[in-house]
């Protein structure tokens, strides 16, 4: 049998391809191999040269009328096929709700080990994959490796930063492959509406957690928000658990990088805390002094946020006078 | 999940007494099959878990909530196994229990949060699956289901027998009765250990390797303000954050 290698990335999202390009080209050089991609979908080959831009050395094209949808036995079936015959040591999927299920398909069907939702990647001496991911509920970070080949893992969106494009050349090979049939009929398809405003970019931010007790209350956190220039946000269970809100700040969600953070009413499980350990200054405001929270703040205050919020804009309004 | 220590030397995570259970994904599954049953009727609901220790005090939790009967895999040779052997021992032991409609498994795990068991089981049994599911109706032999993606909802309609993994918005799971506890204990838990399954022991062999786990720091100042009211409080902090040169600069 030959040797493994080459790095591949998938996923049915394009910017989650293009930063996973990044990281890919990163490791295809310290492995001395190449890096592929693998494009699926319908009308995706005219994508296949700008995916050579950001990194890729080959292309994997399949176009497929049909394929307009993400497929999983389509795509796990192409990929299977795609990896018996060349044999990729590293395989990086796209860890979305459909790429997450669909990486651990795949590793079954090539007997492989599968590493989800990893934050960093890189090698070890005998050119082993390191990946570290969040584990326990958020309290930990767990540093994993493979024993056998290829090694998988599953990469969440922002994790890695895109490249810039540079003019480069490479490899388009189509490929014509019989496509699984999909086992499963979509019905209906409802898309959820996206804010548009760029947290990633602002200088300030006022963000609240589980302590926000109604949906309306940000307004509280828009008043200093707006004495400060800045923005505001929301830690997971306020979108997950209460659907008050479609985007979050934190690992999963958005990375950012302010001046100042301030979480308000936020408990501080390291998902949120690794989405927002480069901003400058972090402020905590919690009822609970034993919030961890308070771990990773300069400032902290214990308290009430209905009270603390609207005397800190006071108190920020009447100084900066 | 609270109950989790941290070792302040190294760091590490000391998982060894931290409580087990039932996992909240999981118990939204076995709460959803026993609404199925309730609502369709002439359903068995067996529940089945692969150990290393034992499990039986999870088991009867869940026999208490309205399972039927419950099925346990129990052996040392267990320790260590990664999502590929668990799901592989799972498959055998389904393959041994026989016929099924549906198998409902939560959509991950609280504790390492992989999520990966239930679609590789459903690869080895080479099952229908549909992932995400917060909400499942049943029509003859086919479920429809709606899935929560990150920017879209999708209903979606599949064959049985199909693997389901539903995430925690989709029920609230009950809290059994005293009544229900006491049936429990007479309801029947099969113990086997790996001998009783057709497991080839060079498939569970791990193919990753956790080489720590532990609880991260970062360096911060750590300024806790405190005052007689949350005036002097706020002004406080206001003062601090200009002197900190990141407001009104």
């Amino acid at each position: 049998m030959s040797e493994s290698k080459g790095v591949w990335v998938f996923s049915e999202v394009y910017d989650l391809t293009l930063e996973m390009l990044s990281k890919g080209r990163e490791l295809a050089d310290k492995l001395q191999t190449e890096l592929a991609a693998v494009l699926v979908g319908e009308g995706v080959q005219q994508r296949a040269n700008e995916l050579i831009d950001y990194g890729a050395d080959k292309v994997y094209v399949i176009d497929n009328p049909g394929l307009e949808y993400f497929q999983a036995e389509a795509c796990v079936g192409v990929l299977h096929n795609l990896a018996v015959d060349h044999r990729p040591a590293v395989l990086l999927i796209g860890s979305t709700r459909n790429g997450r299920p669909l990486a651990a398909k795949l590793a079954t069907r090539l007997n492989a080990g599968c590493v989800p939702d990893c934050f960093n990647l890189s090698l070890d001496e005998g050119k082993r994959m390191i990946c570290e991911r969040i584990a326990y509920g958020g309290n930990a970070v767990a540093t994993v490796t493979f024993k056998s080949k290829p090694q998988i893992a599953t990469v969440p969106a922002r994790a890695f930063e895109k490249s810039t494009p540079q003019n480069r050349s490479g490899q388009v090979v189509k490929v014509e492959v019989k496509i699984e049939p999909p086992k499963v009929e979509v019905v209906e398809r409802k898309p959820l509406e996206t804010s548009r405003v760029k947290v990633e970019e602002a200088e300030y931010l006022v963000c609240c957690g589980r302590g926000l007790e109604k949906k309306d209350d940000m307004t509280l956190l828009q008043g200093l928000a707006q004495v400060l220039g800045g923005q505001v946000g929301c830690s997971r269970p306020l979108v997950e658990d209460r659907k008050w809100f479609s985007e979050w700040i934190g690992l999963s969600g958005h990375k950012v990088k302010p001046k100042l953070y301030i979480a308000c009413g936020i408990s501080g499980v390291i998902q949120h805390v690794a989405g927002i350990r480069d901003s400058k200054v972090i402020v905590a405001i919690n009822k609970d002094p034993e919030a961890p929270i308070f771990e990773i703040a300069d400032y902290g205050v214990v308290g009430n946020l209905y009270e603390v919020l609207p005397a800190l804009k006071e108190a920020l309004q009447k100084q900066l006078q | 999940m609270s109950q989790l220590k941290v070792d302040p030397g190294t760091r590490q995570l000391i998982i060894a007494g931290a409580p087990k259970k039932i996992s909240d994904f999981d118990k939204n599954a076995l709460e959803e099959a026993i609404r199925v049953k309730e609502k369709l009727g002439g359903i068995e609901i067996l529940t089945l878990t692969v150990s290393s220790e034992d499990a039986k005090a999870v088991l009867r939790e869940a026999l208490a909530m309205g399972a039927d009967k419950a099925y346990l895999v129990n052996d040392p040779g267990v320790q260590g196994v990664d999502t590929m052997g668990t799901a592989y021992i799972l498959a055998e032991a389904i393959k041994k229990i026989g016929q099924f409609d549906l198998i409902l498994c939560g959509e991950t795990s609280l504790d390492s949060f992989s999520g990966l068991v239930g679609s590789r089981l459903s690869e080895m049994l080479n099952l229908t699956q549909v992932t995400f599911v917060r909400k499942l109706l049943i029509e003859d032999d086919n479920i429809l289901a709606e899935r929560a993606l990150e920017d879209v909802n999708e209903t979606v309609k599949a064959k049985m027998p199909a693997l389901v993994a539903v995430t925690r918005e989709i029920n609230q799971p009950r809290i059994p009765s005293l009544m229900m506890i006491m049936k429990a204990s007479k309801k029947e838990i099969v113990n086997w250990t790996l001998s009783d399954l057709d497991v080839q022991r060079e498939k569970i062999d791990p193919k990753i390797e956790v080489l720590s786990v532990i609880a991260p720091t970062m360096e911060r100042k750590k300024i806790m303000i405190a005052g007689e009211t949350v005036q002097e409080i706020a002004e406080k902090l206001a003062k601090a954050l200009i002197q900190e040169g990141v407001v009104g600069r």
